[in-house]
């Protein structure tokens, strides 16, 4: 309740300031809405956020399952770690504007070159989470299911992914927002598609209006999938522990 | 007939552990273990006592495989399948008791685990997480999951210590009668020497650190034959055994407990 109140507060405060800045710096909700309407009756919009979202989903999952796997593998052993940590360091401290420009360099304007710079960007934020959670495994657990000898597999998805799941859900929460805000850098400077180039098209024309309505309409789209999918997956992740008596 | 079949038996496990000593933090060797060498034969339970921090967890750790940083060896026959009681339970909180005791043994029959839960009055919480749990829950659930694995060789480290008596009493029972029935090759760590008098064919005392066996006593009644009385009496045996031996070698009332 009170957070459907702050919506509307936001609403309001975008309406108020819409009267101030004049239609042309910051249109109303209402006529950003209207062309949503508009770009959603054509298709355009369908076309141009499924686009963005499949590459969001292909560097999210790229960088997420690349980065839990690096992640672990450096968390655990020393040799890995001290090989890796001067590349994360490089990695970490790279501008995203820096690798996007040099894959489609090297890669070409590619729509490969593309999803690997996202994937590049988000990938050590992902390593440096999942190492801490491999770090902070329990080494009590581990000696169980070596005593009960378990099968590789098993002990990997009873006894370690769950203890890693706190981690690698709080990679994956701040890495979909961080994922899509490259994704559109990357659309806006290669790709002849998707919300980052229409948002650039728009910018060229000086549409805000067409700029606001589509970034409204992918957040929204996040949003959705956060609470439809990333919450429910993560409150029965933690089904034991809220149990706890 | 008894005594002549179990001495056909295959021996399930023997251990010689010449040396062990960890590395201390300031600097030099800590000596843990000292020429400590013993036989299990199948089904036999020997139990271990000795003061505290006087390696009788570096000991299990070792025979369990989970430690192979001494001199010496420990011989087990292939495909053994193992099981330890821990001190503490061990449990996967995120793993129902139920899916926690499944975990470890896929091919136990539905009956069968039930019917060990129900053995050890765990029925009631099949769904329960571990956080749920009490210790004395938690540990019994530790000690079905050992016995849900049909184990070769069961090691367990003072599985009660820390429960109230008339608990600890009654799982006693319980452990006994599922070795019995199951002819459980068992190594048993413990304070409790009636504990020891009711549930050992064999007691080794240890010295303290580094340790080393100095006595064995034999307990002659066959397990299952032993009466309240008798158990009190070899309880008596076996403190006498230790009253008596010389200061520098009790397995009690060590300068560091």
């Amino acid at each position: 309740m009170i957070r459907f109140g702050s919506l509307i507060l936001f609403f309001a405060v975008w309406w108020f300031a819409s009267l101030f800045a004049g239609p042309q710096m910051l249109p109303g909700p209402d006529k950003v809405l209207s062309v949503i309407v508009v770009q959603a009756r054509t298709g355009e919009l369908f076309f141009q956020v499924g686009i963005t979202l499949a590459r969001v989903f292909a560097a999210f999952a790229l960088a997420m399952i690349a980065g839990t796997a690096l992640g672990f593998v450096m968390g655990r052993t020393k040799l890995a770690d001290a090989l890796g940590d001067p590349w994360l360091i490089v990695l970490l401290n790279l501008p995203a504007l820096v690798i996007i420009v040099l894959a489609f360099i090297w890669g070409g304007l590619t729509e490969v070159a593309g999803v690997l710079a996202v994937a590049i960007n988000k990938l050590p934020n992902t390593i440096v989470m999942v190492r801490e959670g491999a770090r902070a495994l329990d080494p009590q657990l581990d000696e169980m299911a070596k005593v009960f000898a378990l099968p590789r597999w098993k002990a990997l998805r009873h006894v370690i992914l769950p203890q890693l799941a706190p981690y690698i859900a709080a990679a994956a929460r701040s890495g979909l927002s961080l994922v899509w805000k490259i994704v559109l850098v990357v659309e806006l400077l290669g790709r002849p598609n998707g919300v980052g180039f229409e948002i650039g098209t728009a910018f060229q024309l000086f549409d805000v209006t067409r700029i606001l309505a589509y970034a409204l309409a992918f957040v929204v789209v996040i949003l959705l999938i956060e609470t439809v999918v990333v919450q429910p997956i993560e409150r029965r992740a933690s089904r034991w522990r809220t149990k706890a008596a | 007939m008894n005594d002549a079949r179990r001495a056909g038996e295959p021996k399930q496990l023997e251990v010689r552990i010449d040396h062990k000593a960890f590395a201390a933090a300031s600097g030099g060797h800590l000596d843990v273990l000292h020429d400590i060498a013993f036989t299990l034969k199948r089904g036999e339970v020997a139990a271990f006592i000795g003061p505290s921090g006087c390696g009788k967890t570096t000991m299990l750790r070792i025979i369990a495989g989970l430690d192979d940083e001494f001199k010496g060896a420990v011989w087990r026959p292939h495909s053994h399948s193992l099981a330890v009681v821990f001190q503490e339970p061990r449990l996967l909180p995120w793993r129902t008791v139920g899916q926690n005791v499944r975990l470890v043994a896929p091919d136990l029959s539905e009956e069968a685990l039930a019917s060990l839960l129900k053995d050890l009055e765990l029925d009631a919480h099949v769904a329960h997480f571990p956080g749920e749990l009490s210790l004395g829950l938690a540990r019994r659930v530790a000690l079905a999951r050992a016995l849900a694995v049909k184990p070769d060789l069961l090691l367990l480290d003072e599985p009660f210590v820390s429960l109230d008596e008339a608990l600890a009493a009654r799982l006693r029972m319980q452990l006994s009668r599922l070795m019995r029935s199951r002819a459980l090759t068992t190594l048993l760590v413990s304070h409790d020497l009636e504990e020891v008098a009711r549930l050992a064919d064999r007691v080794f005392l240890l010295s303290q650190r580094p340790a080393r066996i100095t006595a064995e006593i034999p307990l002659t009644i066959p397990r299952d034959a032993r009466s309240d009385r008798e158990v009190v009496s070899m309880t008596a045996e076996v403190a006498k055994q230790i009253a008596e031996l010389p200061p520098s070698l009790t397995p009690r009332g060590g300068s560091d407990e």
